[in-house]
């Protein structure tokens, strides 16, 4: 108690004023950092100089000119065929293997399990290079396909850890139950535990989403000509800004991007917060357990 | 048909290996084929000999390592080191070890804040720090390169006209650029797991340590610190591994003139064809990657505070 005291007085009451509101100050800063530059471009896309950053009175004259283009329409076909394919089978494939490391045990599990790791800490870089130089030994056209066989390798590990995750809060004594009472392996499956793990399932491809949709680095090796996702396509404006000087263009594509990726997640939050209200109802339609 | 389904059931389900085979057949066989098959390509790519015009000669060598430390001087003749290699993987590894430095030192006040004085809304500011994930990387570092762009970036402008400086300071295509792009990046990967370690932190600890007279620096050095060890460590990891391979970021930030391994790989792919030279220098870097791994797993299982951790 004595030293309590005596720490209180030792500081004067300024400096614990500072160092009271010093911590605040640098979390408020640092969301500052992370988010200034975005808002920044954000505004800075309804601004008619294009080559200034200083305000030079409102216009949308980049908006349309950047969606007049059909350079911009291509480019997202690409990347929503590329993602919404390479999503879906990586969910099923990501789902089926967190349930088989969580619930089996099976020869070379380990060595599985840091196999299945490897694109998550293996260099972009290097995955999208080998890839490239597989598929041009193989002779396989680089282009959509190729995109979407590497976005599935790259999506799996994200997919298996989120539901992973999932699976440490499942209460697995409702597998069990359903089993003694009459529920073969595969109706249990379809019945309960798929059911039971949908928020992971859904959380997980609500992740392995923007991984893939805005992936650049292994997208850029793997991509052939003519087929080029939104990825590729605003790096190769940003390169064109960089050297024109001209980024107007670039605001106004970088403003909807963003603001139509951070839709998802919030419609997902959405979607999962409706869901914890009503378990029960929201499968109700596909048939009650028995 | 039925009986078939049936004994098919029966069978798996008396062999939970074959179960497990079948169900992880797809899996293994996608990442056998497109993870771990074009790993092997790089490789066996790392032991041959590039010819003239990016043919391959099929003779095993060790030459492409040698190159990486060992250059002949072009006078002499007699091997010397190759700085300029070496330069690469040394800029490499610093600017990592830089950017994880900075991303802890601001990463950990800010995971603390949210953690322990965050109240209702923590789940929220957390929130603030995961949404970055979802948007597109190229646009975040364009937005950086609008910002530090001199004469007319952002903050150039911002200075010149409030009358701060007179000249317009360069900022970007140099280390300054690079760093302040990696460090942006990186500061969510730091902040997640210290988050995760911290909010786990059990605050009776805290009070009593204070209770005992430790003063709030003592606090940190010798309470809180060591018992977030595996959430800081966790961090250092995911910051420093995958800045070190970074490549987008100094390609567009750096303006050639900072160019990180990643940038001299995709170099000797694209560029100049060396397709064996570049994959020693990909084999070199996923050592490197494995090492601190390696390392850190090491670490993690001796103190034993790493179960949990993500």
């Amino acid at each position: 108690m004595a030293a309590k005291v005596l720490r209180r007085s030792s500081l004067s009451a300024p400096i614990r004023g500072i160092g009271r509101i010093s911590l605040p100050l640098l979390v408020g800063l640092v969301t500052l950092f992370i988010y200034a530059p975005i808002l920044i471009l954000m505004i800075f896309s309804f601004n008619d100089a294009g080559n200034l950053a200083w305000w030079d009175g409102f216009s949308l004259k980049w908006y349309q000119q950047l969606l007049a283009g059909e350079s911009l329409w291509s480019a997202l076909q690409v990347s929503l065929i590329v993602t919404s394919t390479s999503v879906l089978i990586s969910t099923v494939l990501g789902t089926i293997t967190a349930y088989a490391l969580y619930r089996w045990k099976f020869w070379g599990k380990r060595l599985f399990e840091n196999v299945l790791y490897l694109p998550l800490y293996v260099p972009e870089v290097v995955l999208g290079i080998s890839l490239m130089m597989l598929f041009i030994l193989l002779k396989i056209p680089r282009g959509i396909t190729t995109m979407i066989l590497a976005h599935v390798a790259f999506t799996i590990p994200v997919v298996v850890l989120v539901v992973l995750a999932r699976m440490q809060r499942v209460d697995w004594s409702l597998e069990e139950a359903a089993m003694d009472l009459g529920a073969d392996e595969l109706m249990t499956l379809r019945k309960v535990t798929v059911p039971l793990l949908m928020p992971g399932i859904l959380a997980a491809a609500l992740l392995a989403f923007p991984w893939s949709f805005n992936d650049f680095v292994i997208t850029y090796f793997v991509t052939g000509p003519g087929q080029t996702p939104l990825s590729v396509l605003t790096y190769d404006l940003v390169l064109g800004a960089r050297r024109t000087g001209a980024m107007g263009q670039v605001n106004a594509l970088g403003t909807l991007m963003t603001l139509t990726t951070l839709l998802l997640p919030l419609l997902g939050f959405l979607l999962l917060r409706l869901r914890r209200f009503s378990p029960a109802q929201f499968f109700k339609k596909r048939g009650s357990l028995s | 048909m039925r009986s078939v389904r049936h004994r098919l059931g029966r069978f798996l389900w008396q062999h939970p290996g074959a179960k497990a085979g079948t169900a992880l057949s797809p899996i293994v066989f996608w990442i056998a084929l497109f993870i771990v098959g074009p790993l092997f390509v790089v490789l066996f790519y790392s032991f041959l000999t590039s010819g003239p015009f990016g043919s391959i000669q099929y003779n095993p060598t060790l030459e492409n390592y040698q190159k990486t430390f060992v250059a002949n001087d072009l006078r002499t003749n007699e091997p010397t080191p190759n700085w300029l290699y070496l330069n690469i993987f040394g800029r490499s590894l610093a600017l990592a070890f830089v950017t994880t430095l900075i991303c802890m030192l601001l990463g950990y006040p800010v995971a603390y804040w949210i953690a322990l004085r965050g109240g209702r809304y923590k789940n929220l500011w957390i929130a603030l720090f995961i949404m970055p994930f979802w948007t597109s990387y190229v646009v975040r570092i364009f937005a950086w390169m609008f910002l530090l762009r001199d004469p007319s970036g952002f903050i150039n402008q911002l200075l010149l006209q409030s009358g701060l400086i007179q000249e317009p300071v360069q900022l970007l295509y140099n280390v300054t650029g690079v760093l302040i792009g990696m460090v942006y990046t990186y500061l969510p990967f730091a902040v997640i797991p210290l988050y995760a370690s911290l909010e786990r932190l059990d605050r009776s600890v805290l009070e009593a340590a204070s209770d005992l007279g430790a003063r709030p620096w003592q606090r940190l050095r010798y309470v809180t610190l060591p018992l977030t060890r595996g959430g800081i460590m966790s961090a250092c990891v995911l910051t420093f591994v995958p800045a070190v391979g970074e490549y987008l970021i100094p390609d567009l930030m750096g303006g050639s003139k900072v160019n990180m391994i990643g940038n001299f790989i995709a170099d000797k792919f694209l560029r100049d064809q060396n397709w064996t030279l570049g994959s020693a220098m990909s084999v070199i870097l996923i050592l490197i990657v494995m090492a601190i791994l390696i390392i850190y797993l090491w670490r993690g299982h001796r103190h034993g505070i790493l179960e949990g951790d993500f």
